[in-house]
């Protein structure tokens, strides 16, 4: 039931894996997901996992973690845990939809899947495979691509649980829905979570994702997050990264936009092992709006890696890129930001920029803006700085009395502001505020967490009856 | 107040400062004029600690202390002032805060309490009245999109603010509209006391018809070669500075 991954070839030991689910696990997937897993298993096996000679991978090389013995759970698994000594929320006076993935597995009290005001179903995307199978044919597993990247692939055979959320047409929802991620299991552990987040016409949502790990031990994270924006719907989905050194974390957000929605992201990653974030857009529709923000702030041996494509299909379209980061040590950070536009696509504005801190030498950014453009009558841009400091400021500051060191704070926190006054929840905003001068300050440790208290000084708020985990 | 002795100072290399002695005493004004490139800035950067300059001789001493051995910061705390040319833009840092944390830091230095925050608000909104300042401007970003006169009277507003000892204001008109003008120079007289002395560096004599120096030093190519009272300004005004050129 939890087996062990000895072998040295990483797809051999999966493909394995997937054939004894295929008989156990995976039984009672309807046929839809079952075909889906069948297809996505074959186009693993035919692209295989990058490595650093892949397109779009060269900075980011993944064969140690890799190499590594994971536990990978099938079944949501009895485990010996009080949930309710390990974390909270320490966003105050944050009002949100409260959801909790542990160790891969959604938790939940009552029902699997709520049904919030307005007809909004929130939950365990296992549930939803079950209970709507007509929504999750229409859409999972529609709009991620497996292209050069079995990671993809990968996830889409083996997924099983994640947060899904619907919004029906119209409906805006009244506070954020949050989900958590935590990993807290005393062994080595490969989860895939998959989520899939559906949103009507004319509807709103803010969706808060939180990664976290609470106990220092390897881990390895594919997750796959499926986004589809209807016509004139808006979100907002906030990605707060804060990981331990023993962890590997690779996302992958696919958002499809139809005509006159708006996205918004905004990733901070403020701790690393090795992170890599993939998001791809799709513009098909027209006035669309697109802003994709980031903020990473890494030292140590810590590794960044965001990887971005913004496809514009059709005309008439607006996106916008602005990733920027602080680099403290050795500390690695890697930015492909491309930009498509097709030969439809014209009145595209698209903006890319990418700025970087380094306060070492030894720190190193891989920087990469790129446009690749088909249509003639498009406003479009890119660029990216590695930088120190501006002396002029330090020189200008301290000429008032400012001490170097305050000096510094006070500079590095006005690089970040621009990322983290993009954020539109007020009490998420000032937090992260918070974090991120004290993070900047070297004050945040991995455990003195946002949104998690490893601590156990600190009770957890919320209620969660974990009878529900050992199903 | 401030005793320059024989200093000399170089940049890459090129000597810039070729042995200036200036002596400066509590109350009063000092105008140094000249044409460009001098070494005008370079002496108010070297007072103030810029590091990009090589100081090969001489010395500078202020309230008895070597300032040699003082950070830039420790300066500004000493007292030192500078009123930049070119101010430099912050983005991200706003006015308000810059200001406060440049005052509490100089507090600090002084072993003083942090300033009250309502005291520190009645300050500012004082200052900026004096200096006529559109009150939207302390909370944008440190000289982020200030039009030159802006950046110019911000300038004058942090020298109130701080009130210093000793304040070097490097070419503060250039920049400025008549009107702006005005406004600035009768900021700096208001400011002025017997305590503080400042030092005003200037291509034209018009400044000083508002800001009146009881010393005029005339620089030229690293050296100060004439010094005088403020009929000087004006004899140099009527002359230009090639009547310098032709006595040196």
């Amino acid at each position: 039931m939890t087996p062990i991954l000895t072998e040295n070839t990483f797809k051999e030991k999966m493909l394995k894996l997937f054939d004894d689910n295929l008989r156990s696990n995976f039984s009672s997937d309807n046929e839809y997901i079952r075909n889906i897993r069948k297809q996505a298993i074959g186009d693993f096996v035919k692209f295989g996992l990058p490595d650093t000679k892949t397109e779009g991978w060269q900075g980011t090389n993944l064969s140690k973690p890799l190499m590594l013995e994971y536990k990978q759970h099938f079944k949501p698994f009895e485990k010996d845990v009080d949930v309710e000594k390990i974390f909270m929320c320490e966003v105050h006076d944050l009002e949100s939809y409260l959801f909790t993935q542990l160790n891969g597995w959604l938790v939940f009290k009552d029902e699997s899947l709520s049904t919030l005001p307005g007809g909004i179903v929130v939950g365990s995307l296992a549930s939803a495979f079950k209970a709507m199978p007509r929504v999750i044919e229409n859409h999972y597993a529609r709009y991620s691509k497996v292209s050069n990247n079995g990671f993809v692939a990968l996830n889409t055979a083996f997924a099983q649980d994640g947060l899904f959320i619907y919004v029906p047409d119209g409906v805006v929802v009244d506070k954020p829905i949050q989900i958590i991620n935590i990993i807290n299991l005393t062994e080595n552990l490969f989860i895939q979570p998959r989520n899939l987040v559906i949103m009507g016409k004319n509807s709103k949502l803010q969706l808060l994702h939180c990664d976290h790990s609470l106990l220092h031990k390897q881990s390895l994270i594919n997750s796959v997050t499926e986004i589809i924006l209807t016509e004139n719907s808006e979100l907002e989905y906030y990605n707060l990264q804060n990981k331990d050194s023993d962890s590997t974390l690779i996302t992958h957000a696919w958002v499809e936009q139809h005509s006159f929605s708006r996205f918004l992201s905004n990733t901070l990653t403020l701790n690393a092992g090795i992170i890599r974030n993939n998001m791809n857009v799709n513009l098909n529709g027209q006035g669309c709006e697109t802003n994709l923000y980031g903020l990473y702030l890494v030292d140590k041996e810590q590794h960044i890696d965001n990887n971005i494509m913004v496809d514009h299909q059709k005309p008439n379209n607006n996106s916008n890129q602005l990733f920027k980061g602080i680099l403290d040590d050795q500390a690695r950070a890697v930015f492909n930001g491309h930009i498509l536009v097709r030969k439809d696509a014209q009145k595209t504005n698209a903006y890319q920029k990418n700025r970087n801190i380094l306060l070492t030498d030894k720190a190193t950014v891989d920087s990469n803006p790129q446009l690749e453009i088909y249509a003639d009558d498009v406003r479009c841009s890119h660029g990216s700085t590695v930088g120190q400091l501006d002396p002029g400021a330090m020189f200008y500051m301290r000429s008032r009395g400012i001490s170097e060191d305050v000096a510094r704070m006070a500079l590095m926190n006005a690089f970040a502001s621009e990322i983290i006054h993009k954020i539109n929840i007020a009490p998420l905003r000032n937090r992260i505020d918070e974090m991120v001068t004290k993070r900047l300050r070297g004050e945040l440790s991995i455990c003195d967490q946002c949104i998690l208290d490893c601590n156990e000084r600190r009770k957890y708020s919320f209620d969660i009856d974990l009878s529900r985990i050992n199903c | 107040m401030l005793s320059i002795k024989n200093l000399k100072v170089e940049i890459q290399g090129k000597e810039i400062l070729k042995g200036i002695n200036l002596e400066a005493r509590a109350g009063e004004v000092h105008a140094i004029m000249g044409p460009n490139g001098t070494g005008k800035s370079t002496l108010a950067s070297v007072i103030a600690g810029r590091e990009v300059f090589d100081v090969t001789g001489g010395k500078i001493i202020y309230k008895g202390k070597n300032l040699f051995d003082l950070s830039v910061e420790a300066r500004a705390c000493e007292g030192i002032f500078l009123g930049f040319q070119y101010p430099v833009e912050i983005p991200g840092v706003s006015l308000v805060n810059f200001m406060k944390t440049a005052l509490n830091e100089q507090r600090k230095y002084k072993g003083l309490d942090p300033i009250p925050a309502k005291e520190f608000l009645q300050k500012m909104e004082q200052t900026k009245k004096l200096l006529e300042m559109q009150t939207s401007l302390t909370t944008r970003s440190v000289n982020e999109g200030f039009s030159g006169g802006e950046k110019k009277k911000n300038e004058i507003f942090q020298l109130a603010m701080l009130e210093p000892t000793l304040a070097i204001l490097d070419e503060t008109d250039s920049g400025l509209d008549i009107d702006a003008l005005r406004v600035v120079a009768s900021g700096v007289n208001k400011l002025r006391t017997e305590n503080n002395t400042f030092i005003v560096i200037t291509h034209y004599q018009r400044l000083l018809e508002y800001i009146v120096p009881d010393f005029v030093h005339v620089l030229f190519d690293g050296r100060i070669v004439k010094s005088g009272g403020r009929e000087l300004a004006i004899e140099l005004e009527e002359k230009g500075y090639e009547w310098i050129r032709q006595h040196t």
